[in-house]
């Protein structure tokens, strides 16, 4: 049986923070993840990259737990605690045996309330963090990804710009901003902790409530991301001559997380570019033509809005008969649609493949958190596969034949010039 | 049906092994498949891994990346699934599937809703005796595997390994590249991928691993059903080359136009089988830290290790770690590190040599080896959560040791001494031993 409401423990703590907890006990392992409502948005652009320094900061300092402390605490049992950064959200998990989990839930709530920020450590990250920039910007995959995001949206927008930042946003960053980054958008308030595994459920909430019950802090800007313009449709070629392969990106806007058209994108998308081995895509790209190891499309939906892309890595000389398939297969699917059988085995698939991502703790909290965090309601997993059932053929025709033209969408070619 | 062991009777299904290795039935067939069960009601899935014990190891020179060939070959049809059939097959039924290709191993395997299991029986055996390897599909998938390397050629660090690989090795086969050498790539024929087909794809050279939610009597029934009837092949050829010892120190020094250095440490590693694995293993873990057991090595925090300490700490470098990995021959343990900014290859060389100089004259803490066993009780347990993970280390370690190397592998761990960790980085880690590749940016 899914997770369900009769199984979920929900409870919003009076700052703001909404708690989930699932009890699950085949297996000794106890898994927390949760999110904050700060994020890239919360960033000015010139200082792009501050949300995602101060996450890494989280682990390397805090009142109780020096850098020292923190690894030893966690790595001394075993355990996993990790920060991330997204446009909305700051993420943390913690995987751990069950014996540890009160340990390291204390070492969490030190981290995210009470970071230090100890100089000595912001020189190390900024190095690191300069580093691996640099290593992005000499990767053609990446450097394709970034300037599809750049192009479609603009770096003033926080889906335009890379949340890890730029070598010229990292390096001016001071203690100071990050200080007061933290102060002014770290916050309880909309935030979300879920929890699974080998743990008794009232146990849980006490820790929970013993660790953050009492933060209080300024309301969360959830809503602040600001609309996105209209892009305007171009090719933007990133040359890197050094390099054999060429990794393109094409794609358009999408839609948001909450638009009615989501299930059917989704579907639409799984037919197009991932069911079996990569969709139609990877049929024309990869296995009759043979023009590409990887071919693929994937969207994504987030609060502001998303985008459907498809990408694939090439060989410089196989660049423009890559694209011009790919383009193929956008306009043959809006303009003929797919066949019922093509629907109906991508539907059996999504809905199939359910709980193979719900056999692991980790699988069931990555799950419940994105149910609470996008409002899908503790019943979503009940409804899940009625939702995907009621796609039709003619709504994958008509979201692609909107979504998909060519005329609306930004091509990125990074890799050497053509022979 | 011919041999069998239950090594687990009192109870033949229960609700989730609380160790990889238990309530396991062995069994093997009269066409000499072996077959591993591992039933479990954690969860409403079942896992179906079909391991050949071919990989990169078994090729000639000329012929490498044939193993990865013939891997890709088997999702290009069969007369039952055609083209695509399969792949189709699997998705609508709610599965996922993949296939690997290593040095010592190929693999595929499906992952189901428990009730739809049976469908990796029906389309790995069939292809086990029926892939069709078709001319045409032969001649796409070349260039198909092309693009796979050339992805890779993109990125030094890469290079940099394939170039140290190759210097490491004057004899066997672990020198070659599991993709391939691009000029072989390049002239391998059909022919030559259906020979290496049919010569290792056989059910006496074959290793079924089904774990999850599953009536075990059933499935062997099934397991007969679909793979009794398929003859045995005849022996597989040995693979006879010895690594002669290493006397000479090499250096592998590969230019570049991207700006980040990386610097790799090769030293000659004895085999999983052997002894002197685990306490290797110790010291991995002391010196770089605990690694995930997921089936791409997973993550793990990894920051208090002398390695990180001694170079990252100390700024000379922004990452850097080591990695052993079990085998069926000799292997490699490895050292690796992004370099920081301005700092040059050898003061790097020289602070991993010095963390090598103090383990083989001090041994290494308790604390230390505490820590070790805790790390990887844990990681055996995050492991265990999923049937996939499950099957893959069951028939991952049927093929490069036996089961009873998994069985044993918590408990030896634990009675590891300083002392053993002390002597085997005495024995393998040696000047003349290594071979050390930088990667410097042309810049510089």
């Amino acid at each position: 049986m899914y997770p369900n409401p009769s199984d979920i423990t929900r409870v919003a703590f009076s700052n703001g923070l909404t708690v989930l907890v699932r009890e699950n006990h085949t297996a000794p392992v106890a898994v927390l993840q949760g999110s904050l409502a700060v994020g890239s948005m919360h960033e000015k652009p010139a200082q792009a990259g501050l949300a995602a320094f101060v996450a890494a900061m989280l682990s390397r300092g805090s009142r109780h737990y020096d850098f020292d402390a923190f690894n030893e605490a966690v790595e001394s049992v075993g355990g996993n605690l990790t920060f991330g950064v997204d446009a909305h959200s700051t993420d943390f998990g913690v995987t751990c045996l069950r014996e540890d989990f009160a340990d390291l839930v204390a070492v969490l709530a030190d981290a995210l309330r009470r970071p230090t920020f100890p100089a000595v450590q912001v020189e190390q990250v900024r190095r690191q963090s300069l580093v691996n920039l640099q290593e992005r910007d000499e990767d053609t995959a990446g450097v394709a990804n970034l300037r599809f995001y750049e192009t479609l949206y603009g770096r003033q927008h926080p889906y335009g710009r890379a949340t890890s930042g730029y070598a010229e946003t990292i390096k001016p960053l001071q203690g100071d901003d990050l200080t007061a980054f933290h102060t002014a958008h770290y916050t309880p308030d909309q935030g979300v902790i879920v929890v699974t595994g080998d743990v008794e459920t009232q146990r849980v909430l006490d820790l929970l409530g013993s660790h953050f019950g009492d933060w209080h802090a300024a309301p969360a800007q959830r809503q602040l991301a600001p609309p996105l313009s209209c892009p305007t449709p171009q090719r933007v070629a990133a040359v890197m001559d050094d390099k054999v392969q060429s990794d393109i990106v094409i794609g358009a806007p999408g839609i948001a997380r909450s638009h009615p058209d989501f299930y059917a994108v989704r579907v639409a998308n799984c037919i197009l570019g991932q069911f079996g081995l990569m969709g139609r895509l990877g049929t024309s790209v990869r296995e009759e033509q043979g023009l590409a190891y990887y071919a693929y499309s994937s969207t994504l939906a987030e609060i502001a809005g998303g985008v459907w892309l498809a990408a694939a890595g090439v060989n410089p000389d196989h660049v423009e008969d890559a694209l011009a398939s790919i383009e193929a297969e956008f306009i043959r699917i809006g303009r003929q649609g797919v066949s019922a059988e093509e629907l109906a085995d991508s539907q059996a698939y999504l809905t199939g493949v359910l709980p193979l991502t719900l056999e692991t703790n980790e699988g069931v909290a990555a799950t419940l958190l994105s149910m609470e965090w996008y409002g899908l309601g503790l019943d979503y997993l009940l409804r899940y596969k009625e939702m995907i059932y009621a796609v039709t053929v003619a709504d994958i025709q008509r979201v692609c034949a909107e979504y998909l033209r060519p005329e609306r969408c930004v091509t990125v070619v990074a890799g050497p010039a053509a022979a | 049906m011919a041999t069998e062991s239950h090594n687990a009777t009192e109870s033949r299904h229960t609700a989730a092994p609380q160790e990889l290795v238990s309530h396991l039935i062995t069994q093997q067939l009269d066409n000499g498949l072996q077959v591993i069960l591992q039933p479990s009601r954690a969860a409403p899935a079942a896992s179906f891994w079909l391991w050949y014990r071919v990989g990169s190891r078994n090729e000639s020179p000329g012929l490498s990346g044939l193993s990865h060939w013939v891997e890709h070959m088997l999702f290009k049809g069969t007369a039952a699934f055609p083209r695509g059939e399969f792949d189709k097959a699997v998705a609508r039924a709610g599965g996922v599937f993949n296939g690997m290709t290593w040095q010592d191993w190929t693999v595929y395997f499906e992952t189901f809703p428990a009730e739809r299991i049976e469908l990796a029986l029906q389309v790995e055996s069939d292809r086990m005796a029926n892939a069709l390897f078709d001319a045409g599909e032969t001649e796409s998938e070349r260039t198909v595997i092309l693009s796979e390397r050339e992805g890779s050629e993109n990125n030094y660090f890469y290079l940099l390994q394939e170039e140290a690989q190759a210097a490491a090795y004057v004899a066997h086969p672990y020198r070659h590249p599991v993709i391939g050498w691009k000029t072989d790539l390049h002239t391998i024929s059909r022919d030559d991928l259906y020979s290496h087909y049919r010569t290792f794809y056989t059910p006496n050279n074959a290793i079924a691993v089904v774990t999850g939610d599953f009536a075990p009597d059933a499935m062997l029934d099934k397991l007969q059903h679909y793979f009794g009837a398929l003859p045995a092949g005849p022996p597989v050829p040995a693979q006879r080359a010895v690594e002669p010892v290493q006397i000479a120190e090499r250096r592998v020094l590969l230019r570049g136009q991207d700006p980040t250095a990386y610097f790799l440490q090769l030293f000659h590693a004895p085999a999983a089988a052997d002894d002197e694995f685990l306490p290797l293993v110790v010291l991995d873990s002391v010196l770089g830290g605990a690694k995930g057991m997921g089936l791409l090595g997973g993550s793990a925090n990894n920051r208090s290790n002398r390695l990180y300490r001694a170079l990252v700490e100390t700024e000379l470098a922004v990452d850097a770690g080591c990695s052993f990995g079990p085998t069926i021959e000799p292997g490699l343990f490895t050292f690796q590190a992004t370099l920081a900014p301005e700092v040059e290859h050898q003061a790097v060389e020289e602070a991993i040599w010095c963390e090598i100089e103090r383990v083989q004259a001090e041994g290494v803490t308790a604390g230390e080896l505490q820590k070790a066993i805790k790390q990887t009780k844990a990681q055996f347990v995050y492991s265990s959560e999923s049937v996939t993970n499950r099957a893959y280390w069951l028939g991952f370690s049927a093929v490069v040791a036996d089961l009873d190397w998994l069985a044993g592998w918590a408990a030896q761990l634990a009675a590891v001494t300083s002392e053993d960790v002390q002597r085997v980085a005495n024995i393998y880690f040696t000047r003349e031993q290594q071979t050390v590749g930088w990667y410097v940016p042309e810049s510089e």
